[in-house]
């Protein structure tokens, strides 16, 4: 419960905290493994297979292995968190996630006192991701955090949306959601998590470093190369609906500004 | 007569008004379903890249006119002022939906206008072709003279390219589209490039 609170502070005016609607959030989405275009996913991805699934853990842990997704679901306690959602191209969106905290996964393997970050990755699979035929990223999509940023409790894993299963689209079966963070440090379809001592290879990072930083903290005051990050556009709101200021840390300073004190946040975007 | 001229001699009985016409349907369909939700649920950028990918596609088809006839014969010069002009409203238009829709902040305006190279590009196109679509009136052609006017609207040749630059740059990754549009442009450059050598070299 204490977790839930910190979760409701984060929403702290709550008054644009309203959730999009089903349809908003599962008809625009990115994931470039079923297309680039936002429509692409909610085309495409009918065809992936989430179950079975299995997530493997490896790296500096002290149970490695490939874990069974029933199994994880039944030593996790699900919860519902309403977050604010910004994606690195300046649009917004607020989504009521249900998931768990990726802590307690890696309370589950283990973190060996000497890892220092942890590396994830999407699904490989171009028979059922029609995207990933096509070389536009180098895949499969990996993503990384430092440890202390993967072991706040604002991180989750999330399973569900609006009280149902994770839409394929939306990164089914298991996603990453670190609400502070631009929306592709969130990585869809999580197939692998390994935990290493040296900073991984990001793939946005790694396809434009100029653009995409390792930490890709949400920062208004820190400009994408090709646009503003100043402000950003609430999707929903139609034709009329200017754009809305862009919140430091996406809005959830107060939990995580402490994360990056004395760090130079325009430096290590 | 052969069946390329019947068809030439067809086209030319043909008013040219039903292109201004029939060519700027695309933009209304594209404002009316952005206005009631056929563009999905970020009608505004949709509406953006949408009528700016109509006015490339009709500039690239202006500029397919002198090459389609030197290559196939087909004849379709007298329609090329109003694929031009249809062009430069889809232009305006995507220009007036960033402007009006999208950014509605002079400072961020000029901050995109002199910060980003892709709007830098994009607008350097546009600010290139407003004298060409200026000077589209048979009283201006008459006015600088057939030689002066063949001369500025050479400038069609820059302006398209950066057209089709400014779609490579804007999207996110080497996305094959914007690519294969630019490719077509220089194409058709690249095709009259070599016909005008080949006329001065017999």
């Amino acid at each position: 419960a204490g977790l839930g609170t910190l979760a409701g502070a984060a929403s702290a005016g709550a008054e644009d905290l309203t959730p999009n609607s089903w349809d908003e959030i599962t008809s625009y989405n990115n994931f470039y493994e079923f297309g680039t275009g936002k429509d692409d996913p909610s085309r495409k991805a009918g065809a992936l297979t989430t179950d079975p699934w299995t997530v493997e853990i490896g790296g500096l842990v002290e149970r490695p292995g490939r874990y069974d997704l029933g199994d994880i679901l039944a030593k996790v306690s699900i919860e519902d968190r309403l977050y604010r959602l910004r994606c690195v191209e300046a649009w917004s969106m607020v989504v009521p996630w249900q998931g768990f905290e990726l802590a307690d996964l890696l309370t589950i393997a283990g973190v060996q006192p000497s890892a220092k970050y942890v590396a994830f990755e999407t699904l490989y699979r171009p028979e059922e991701m029609p995207g990933q035929q096509s070389r536009i990223l180098d895949w499969p999509y990996v993503e990384g955090l430092r440890l202390d940023e993967a072991m706040h409790p604002l991180t989750i894993m999330a399973t569900g949306l609006y009280g149902k299963p994770l839409p394929n689209q939306n990164g089914a079966p298991l996603r990453l959601v670190v609400p502070w963070k631009y929306g592709f440090k969130s990585i869809k379809s999580v197939v692998r998590l390994t935990l290493t001592e040296k900073q991984p290879p990001t793939s946005w990072n790694r396809y434009a470093p100029r653009e995409y930083g390792f930490y890709a903290n949400v920062n208004p005051t820190v400009d994408h190369p090709r646009w503003s990050q100043a402000t950003e556009r609430r999707i929903g709101g139609g034709f009329f609906a200017p754009r809305v200021p862009t919140l430091m840390f996406n809005g959830y300073g107060e939990e995580v500004a402490g994360l990056y004190a004395g760090m130079d946040l325009a430096a290590r975007f | 007569m052969t069946g390329l001229q019947r068809v030439n001699l067809a086209l030319a009985r043909l008013p040219t008004w039903p292109v201004y016409v029939v060519g700027l349907l695309p933009a209304f369909w594209a404002i009316w379903l952005g206005a009631t939700g056929g563009l999905g649920v970020e009608p505004i950028n949709a509406l953006e890249n949408r009528l700016g990918l109509l006015a490339l596609q009709f500039l690239i088809a202006g500029l397919a006119v002198t090459p389609l006839r030197r290559w196939t014969g087909l004849n379709l010069i007298r329609f090329r002022r109003a694929l031009g002009l249809v062009a430069m409203g889809h232009l305006t238009l995507h220009l007036a939906v960033w402007l009006l829709l999208d950014l509605r902040d002079w400072g961020l305006i000029w901050a995109d206008i002199l910060k980003r190279p892709y709007i830098t590009v994009g607008m350097l196109a546009f600010a290139l072709l407003l004298p060409l679509a200026a000077t589209s009136s048979n009283r201006a052609i008459r006015r600088l003279g057939p030689q002066r006017w063949r001369r500025l609207h050479r400038l069609v040749y820059l302006a398209v390219p950066l057209g089709g630059l400014h779609f490579v740059m804007q999207s996110k990754g080497w996305q094959m589209e914007p690519l294969v549009y630019l490719a077509a442009i220089l194409g058709l450059l690249a095709l009259r490039f070599r016909s005008s050598r080949g006329r001065v070299a017999p």
